[in-house]
């Protein structure tokens, strides 16, 4: 069935489908209407969940944590300052490796308030150990829940999926749900690698004061994160045998030949399509990475996408205060290499502080860093210097 | 000295039934120990225990150890309540009728905590949350909480706490919980009486539990039981249940001198005799506030 909804319904159409059980939220704004959704589905029963209005998004983490202990499957929904109230939790959801989705609508963190898309909220999280997916429209928003818990449970990590206030959480599109049948042959109830069951009783996180201890746990986690690539991979294959729709970790347009290549994630992946075909028509040599999956970080896949591109521009709608955008600095680490044979890395703060992306600001800055030999500066304040 | 006189007049058996191995990492004469034993043994075996930052995260055992005989889920700091308010949900989603214990301290409950607990509180989530009161940050090595108690030497009160401690029963007895008690180890039979009536009730349950901390009191560790059961008879901490709003006291304090229950504290060594007669009055003026509102149990003791 198709139907034209917000990003923030497919959200809680993708929740229904994968028949979260335990679902404590609350509300802030670009998210609300998430919370709104599935509340009244599950007070209709139209979702058989425990919905809980918890009084803190800090709160909402613990609970989820509490629930998915028992084995349930949770979901939760947050944005900017509400994210950064789970910090803590965040942490204690991965390193006990629960397998709680939750969606993050991206929004600018104060000072000043903003109610407007950035995704240094979600991407300042990235050493927490949660799956990181970012989405470019409303479908991909619904299906990337569904994989989302097709991962997380395979292996017991947390995932979220974000997607950008406004341009997406409150703008309709078109969205294809799929038949419940289906979405429970892809995604079959979930079997919790540990139960709590009084009748074998154990402790669940306790505390260690041995290091080497820790230092295996803290491994084990990263393997877990480095499994979730190529689980992910089988996730997105899986997803296209059953209902023909796939978006890979990340995707590469007209990457052939191109002298310049743009990587971008979210709504912007869709503007620089735009820009990148414009460009095409008048002869400049320009390609576009998207980047769906940021944690963990495709680095192979970036490597073979990107090799022999002698220029990246990267579009940052995020930024590490001090350092430069966050993509930026992921991406020159991932390209490094100490034969010295790397692109030339243009780091753009564009869209940042949720300045509109536009095509024509998408040529001038392909254009710009092709008229470039190496870039001057970092970051670029695109915006600032126009 | 005179002998303490016979404390419990009710019949309530204490189950030989323990959900608490040995060996656990309390320290001797631990009174939170000696609390989440009792507490233990009126709860049963089908019970999950939620357990937040406190002495209790190392005194339920270092991985890959546990203390409990029973399922427990560490979390963190200020995540007790809502912790335990999604675990019983996702058991209730289960079908599985299994009892949820919130645990913490006094910092996990009238602090850090208090927000999740004042909250799961307001919903009704049914957890029974029991706060085991040091009456200060013990884990931490002793710093002051909101528990603390007027006088108190901790290590960030030198000069003696000069505030009186945060009254956490009328905070939770104002949300409107079923039940709401308060008691000690030096009093086992009317701590396993309230805690299975608790067990017994459906919504949010909060009992406060006085914990004597020989670490953080300075005391002997030997005393721990004596010195719970001199801040009940000095009314340093009455013994009282509240259901549906109904206050009854459970047990009549014999009038033992505050002095008495004071002298025995190190933290305490540096009070006046004023400063002990401004603490008195205190005590007094809260029994009479107590009182006034609440009617004694036929099985307290006269």
């Amino acid at each position: 069935m198709e139907k034209v909804m917000t990003g923030n319904s497919a959200v809680a159409y993708g929740v229904k489908l994968a028949r979260a059980q335990v679902i404590p939220a609350y509300p802030i704004t670009p998210q609300t209407t998430i919370v709104e959704h599935l509340a009244q589905m599950c007070a209709t029963g139209e979702l058989r969940a425990r919905f809980i209005n918890v009084e803190s998004e800090y709160s909402a983490m613990a609970a989820c944590i509490g629930a998915a202990v028992a084995g349930v499957r949770t979901f939760t929904a947050t944005s900017s300052h509400g994210l950064a109230f789970m910090h803590e939790l965040l942490h204690w959801a991965s390193g006990a490796r629960l397998p709680i989705v939750m969606a993050n609508v991206n929004r600018a963190l104060a000072v000043p308030w903003s109610l407007l898309a950035e995704h240094t909220d979600s991407l300042s999280q990235r050493d927490t150990g949660w799956l990181q997916i970012y989405c470019e429209d409303n479908q991909e928003v619904l299906d990337s829940i569904l994989q989302a818990y097709y991962i997380a449970e395979r292996v017991r990590l947390p995932c979220m999926v974000n997607l950008e206030g406004f341009y997406l959480s409150y703008i309709s599109e078109p969205v294809h749900i799929p038949e419940q049948e289906q979405v429970d042959a892809f995604l079959p109830a979930h079997c919790p690698a540990y139960e709590l069951d009084p009748d074998r009783p154990a402790a669940f996180f306790g505390a260690t004061f041995e290091p080497t201890m820790l230092y295996r746990f803290r491994r084990d986690t990263h393997q877990g994160l480095e499994k979730a690539l190529r689980v992910a991979r089988e996730a997105d294959e899986d997803f296209h045998r059953a209902f023909g729709r796939r978006y890979g970790l990340l995707e590469g347009y007209r990457l052939v030949d191109a002298q310049l290549v743009l990587v971008a994630t979210g709504t912007s992946v869709s503007t620089a399509r735009t820009a990148v075909d414009r460009l095409r028509d008048r002869g400049a040599k320009v390609g576009l990475l998207k980047l769906r999956l940021f944690r963990p970080l495709p680095a192979d896949d970036i490597r073979s996408a990107l090799r022999g591109v002698p220029k990246v521009a990267i579009l940052d709608r995020s930024i590490s205060l001090g350092a430069g955008g966050i993509l930026c600095q992921e991406l020159k680490s991932v390209l490094y290499r100490a034969d010295g044979q790397c692109p030339a890395v243009f780091g753009l703060l564009a869209g940042l502080g949720g300045i509109d992306v536009t095509p024509d600001l998408i040529c001038e800055i392909a254009e710009r860093a092709l008229r470039s030999e190496y870039p001057t500066e970092e970051p670029i304040w695109i915006e600032v210097n126009r | 000295m005179r002998t303490m006189p016979a404390f419990d007049r009710d019949d309530f058996s204490i189950p030989r039934d323990e959900y608490l191995y040995s060996g656990h990492s309390g320290c001797p004469g631990c009174g939170a120990t000696l609390t989440m034993r009792h507490v233990l043994k009126a709860m049963g075996p089908r019970t999950v225990v939620v357990v937040c930052a406190s002495c209790w995260t190392g005194i339920a055992g270092y991985f890959p150890t546990s203390s409990l005989k029973v399922p427990s889920v560490h979390c963190a700091f200020a995540s007790a309540a809502a912790t335990a308010s999604g675990l019983k949900a996702a058991l209730e989603m289960r079908g599985d009728d299994i009892s949820v214990l919130a645990w913490a301290g006094d910092g996990g409950t009238l602090d850090i905590g208090l927000q999740g607990l004042s909250a799961a509180a307001e919903r009704n989530d049914d957890i029974l949350y029991i706060c085991y009161d040091n009456e200060a940050y013990m884990n931490t090595g002793i710093q002051r909480s909101s528990a603390t108690p007027l006088g108190a030497w901790t290590t960030t009160t030198p000069l003696g706490q000069d505030r009186p401690n945060k009254n956490i029963m009328d905070i939770m007895v104002a949300h409107g919980v079923p039940y709401a008690a308060t008691v000690t180890i030096g009093f086992p039979s009317d701590l396993m009486r309230k805690v299975s009536k608790a067990k017994g009730i459906r919504g949010t349950r909060f009992i406060h539990a006085l914990s004597p901390c020989p670490t953080g009191w300075r005391f002997a560790p030997h005393l721990t039981v004596k010195i719970a059961r001199l801040a009940v008879e000095s009314k340093a901490f009455p013994l009282y249940e509240v259901e549906q709003g109904e206050y009854i006291i459970t047990h009549m304090p014999r009038d033992r001198s505050l002095k008495e229950y004071l002298e025995l504290q190190g933290r305490f060594k540096d009070l006046t005799d004023d400063e002990v007669q401004g603490i008195q009055d205190n005590l007094e003026r809260a029994w009479q506030r107590l009182m006034a509102k609440s009617r004694i149990a036929t099985y307290a003791t006269p």
